[in-house]
């Protein structure tokens, strides 16, 4: 029997010593590098006796805010991985003139495919999910989201999805394809490895969390608002949320179909996108732009919501023009769908339907002028704080008006035919995901860290990464700009023509003081740890805040508001400290919470494992786990008792621990 | 605009949160939470209708509509899911009446149904997979046997689900909770209903008849 082939492709499937990379340098030193922290970090948690700590608090936790937080721990790390491919390319291009450089095509390929996967799918969506998650239900005033357990086994499903990227770097490969997996080229004949298998499942595991996630978000927004909060009274960080998770749920089953209808060519051999026998490939390009173009709305409505929050706090006023700001979010969540062909007008559909789509995409610099505009105008005459997240507020309005005027440019047909696929594009995007959505994201951070763990970021080291950053960002993609417009392609590993070395090299540059800037970061949170007890706010309103997640203690109890908060008008909060509220000492209630559960744990690992089972044809793994999967979230419906009551003395307690802090300090 | 709800100036109290809450917090969203739901997997068939729409046509010198399918015997199929949901609203007429075992009788009569519906559709299958007209065949069969199977697949899981639910409900009673969840499985079961009417036009008589 172990003599016989059969057998062992029947158990490990295309799985083999030789998919191991042994003879890559790089990556067995990454894998000893990632190995032995990894060893450090399990030996840590053991020694200190952390297991059961984080099992019963965090990974089983449905409390709305600790799966924020989770989300968010989630996205810096995959941020480090994302970012080390970044910096490999940079390397490459800035060397490989007249040598080949380090980084070989097939690996090159799949550094950028890499790159470009993790920084949407596994560092930008857990950013935004992440802090809707922890702001969204404080800011209406409620205890927790809809469906505390789906946001449990959400959040797991997307880190199954980060794990099943992080195997293929040491387990086979990953797509060579760039980051939307285009067939011909990812199709079997053309990508016959493991690659395009790794992106699909990753991808699908992934988007099931997220799509749950938007549901579960939707909601709560919708139903869970506290009594007075009508529509037009939401924090605009909410409006914003609201938009995005509608985009997450109108365009996530897009990219799911898209890609089961690639795994059905790849798996099962019938022909949607391939060559022959009637396929069609760019049905798979309209398709998967489908989902593409509003998921950069996505990711950029929640920012903007962020940047308007921050800016209407650290200026002392209510948000100029809130109307305008909330159909101007309306208005680009509907444009967002009406845009998707912009990405590829070489497709060739003619020049009516061109226009039709360049002139949409233009269309959508309107409701965006106005929301810069509106930014501005709260800060006229306004008693601006410059705190650190206001910082990343100005240092964001002239990079994302820049960014996005370079959109404009491309939005013209006739001359995307000219930046098609060069490094134009490339500035481009990156101009407005790094300048839009991680500026905003990081202004997040450092706006409601506090809220979640009770004490500010040190200010120093926050100043410091974000100058490192925004000076370092158009270091980086400056040069791109240029060497875009001059024709230069994306996705070459290296280039003949030894005039373009010097903006590599300062392209290169930049991504060194990114780096410093990402660095600053880390430190900063090490830093604030530190010292949290200098940095300590008791009260849990540190900035002067408008809405209502400052009016509760920071970190706030596990039920959030220990009564439900009636609201009069937008900025909530201010209105209350206007009017001389008080917080209420006596008459507390015992409180109706939802019970932990480990089944998203679970499932998320079954789906891991049915995942592996399916990238490397091992069927009887991939058979059993999705069984087991099913079964398991059967049985979790046989579980009638999820909710429990909080006691009214110990929410009496909760609440009189904070007034003796606050009145001490 | 909040001047109407803002009585400071008339010197009574405003109430800035309530004394008594009365939360409630399981269920209040199912309805519409599940309902975001059938609308995302709504774009996942508006997907696979699209697919069929731009694919339904390259037959690939292959077989043809006209030449594969068998009107009669997709009446039947269309008869059995119909009558599946007619039976599952008597079901919930019986749970609105209170009425465990009629529930149960029902829902017992729609997973049959749904049983016949999935039997049929594999017969129609493997039919035409051993005439050679499988999904691999052209890119026309290949969107067809998606769209056909993803709707059975979710038929297929329907059944499962009312199985669990039987179990449930002759456990435990038509208690809030289950009766919840029997409205959910109901929205399902009649979404189904509708897609499965759209593909019924769409792919077998336009096919056929067009």
């Amino acid at each position: 029997m172990f003599s016989n082939p059969d057998f062992w492709t029947s158990v490990f499937g295309r799985l083999s010593f030789e998919s191991l990379p042994i003879h890559e340098p790089i990556l067995v030193a990454t894998f000893a590098a990632v190995a032995l922290g990894g060893l450090a970090l399990l030996g840590a948690v053991t020694y200190f006796r952390l297991w059961g700590y984080l099992w019963k608090e965090w990974f089983t936790s449905v409390d709305h805010k600790k799966i924020g937080i989770m989300y968010v721990i989630l996205a810096v790390v995959m941020l480090l991985r994302g970012f080390a491919d970044a910096l490999m390319m940079r390397t490459q291009q800035a060397i490989a003139f007249d040598n080949p450089g380090f980084l070989p095509p097939h690996h090159y390929d799949q550094v950028f495919t890499a790159h470009g996967v993790i920084m949407i799918f596994f560092v930008a969506m857990p950013l935004v999910t992440g802090l809707m998650n922890l702001v969204v239900p404080l800011q209406i005033g409620a205890r927790d989201v809809s469906f505390p357990f789906l946001n449990n086994f959400s959040f797991w499903m997307t880190t199954a999805g980060a794990i099943i990227v992080m195997m293929s770097l040491f387990i086979g490969e990953f797509a060579m394809t760039g980051w939307l997996a285009f067939p011909p080229l990812s199709d079997i004949t053309n990508s016959p490895g493991v690659g395009v298998d790794y992106y699909i499942w990753a991808l699908q595991v992934a988007g099931v969390g997220t799509t749950l996630s938007g549901v579960n978000l939707i909601a709560t927004i919708v139903k869970m608002r506290a009594p007075g909060m009508t529509m037009m009274k939401l924090p605009i960080f909410t409006w914003t949320a609201l938009c995005s998770n509608i985009l997450i749920v109108a365009s996530f089953p897009v990219l799911g179909a898209t890609l089961a209808l690639l795994s059905l060519d790849r798996y099962v051999g019938t022909n949607f996108f391939t060559a022959g026998l009637g396929g069609n490939a760019m049905m798979y390009v309209n398709l998967i732009w489908i989902w593409g173009h509003p998921e950069v709305y996505i990711l950029i409505l929640p920012a903007f919501g962020v940047f308007s929050e921050i800016t209407s706090t650290f200026c002392g006023k209510r948000l100029f023009g809130y109307t305008s700001m909330v159909y101007a979010t309306v208005v680009i969540t509907i444009l967002a769908y009406l845009v998707w062909l912009h990405h590829f007008f070489t497709m060739g559909s003619g020049a009516s339907v061109n226009s039709f789509f360049g002139i949409t995409t233009m269309i959508i610099s309107i409701p965006t002028g106005a929301k810069i505009f509106n930014w501005m105008f709260t800060m006229f005459r306004g008693r601006i704080r410059y705190e650190v997240p206001m910082l990343w507020v100005v240092g964001f309005m002239p990079t994302f008006v820049i960014g996005g005027m370079t959109g404009v440019m491309l939005a013209v047909p006739p001359a995307d035919f000219q930046f098609h696929n060069t490094l134009f594009l490339v500035a481009h995007f990156h101009n407005v995901i790094i300048g839009g959505v991680l500026f905003g994201m990081l202004a997040g951070i450092n706006y409601w860290f506090p809220k979640a763990f009770g004490y500010v970021l040190d200010p120093f080291w926050g100043k410091l990464s974000f100058w490192f950053w925004l000076v370092g960002f158009w270091v980086a993609f400056g040069p791109l700009y240029v060497l875009g417009l001059m024709g230069v392609t994306r996705r070459l590993n290296h280039f003949e023509d030894g005039s373009l070395q010097i903006y590599f090299l300062i392209a290169a540059f930049g991504a060194v003081l990114i780096a410093c800037g990402i660095a600053c970061f880390l430190i900063q949170l090490v830093v604030s740890f530190l010292r949290r007890e200098q940095l300590r706010d008791v009260t849990g309103d540190p900035w002067d805040g408008r809405t209502l997640e400052w009016s509760t203690s920071s970190p706030p109890p596990p039920y959030n508001f220990a009564f439900t908060p009636v609201i009069h008008d937008h900025d909530a909060w201010y209105d209350m400290k206007k009017r001389g509220f008080k917080m209420p000492l006596s008459g507390f209630q015992p409180i109706h919470m939802p019970k932990n559960t480990g089944t998203g744990v679970i499932l998320s690992i079954l789906s891991t494992g049915f995942a592996f089972g399916m990238i490397w044809y091992m069927w009887w793994l991939a058979a059993g786990s999705f069984a087991l999967i099913v079964l398991g979230a059967i049985i979790h419906t046989f579980n009638y008792h999820r909710d429990y009551w909080i006691p009214a003395d110990e929410v009496a307690r909760t609440e009189q621990a904070r007034s003796v802090a606050v009145a001490g300090d | 605009m909040s001047a109407s709800v803002s009585p400071a100036s008339d010197g009574e109290k405003v109430v800035f949160y309530l004394e008594k809450d009365e939360h409630a917090h399981a269920g209040s969203s199912t309805a519409l939470g599940f309902w975001l739901y059938l609308m995302s997997d709504c774009l996942i068939f508006a997907v696979l209708f699209a697919c069929y729409g731009v694919l339904g046509r390259s037959y690939a010198a292959g077989p043809t509509p006209k030449e594969l399918f068998d009107l009669p015997l997709v009446a039947v199929n269309t008869a059995m899911l119909l009558f599946s949901s007619i039976t599952y609203g008597f079901a919930m007429l019986q749970m609105e009446g209170g009425k465990k075992w009629g529930t149960l009788f029902w829902l017992g009569v729609t997973g049959l149904f749904g049983v016949a519906f999935i039997g049929l559709e594999l017969y129609e299958f493997n039919h035409l997979i051993h005439e050679g007209a499988g999904p691999w065949r052209s890119a026309f069969l290949s969107s067809f046997f998606t769209l056909v199977g993803t709707h059975g697949l979710h038929v297929s899981f329907g059944i499962l689900w009312l199985v669990v639910l039987m179990i449930q409900v002759a456990h435990r009673g038509l208690i809030e909770d289950n009766r919840r969840r029997l409205m959910c499985l109901s929205l399902f079961w009649h979404f189904l209903d509708v897609i499965w009417i759209g593909v019924f036009s769409f792919v077998y008589l336009m096919g056929v008849l067009g």
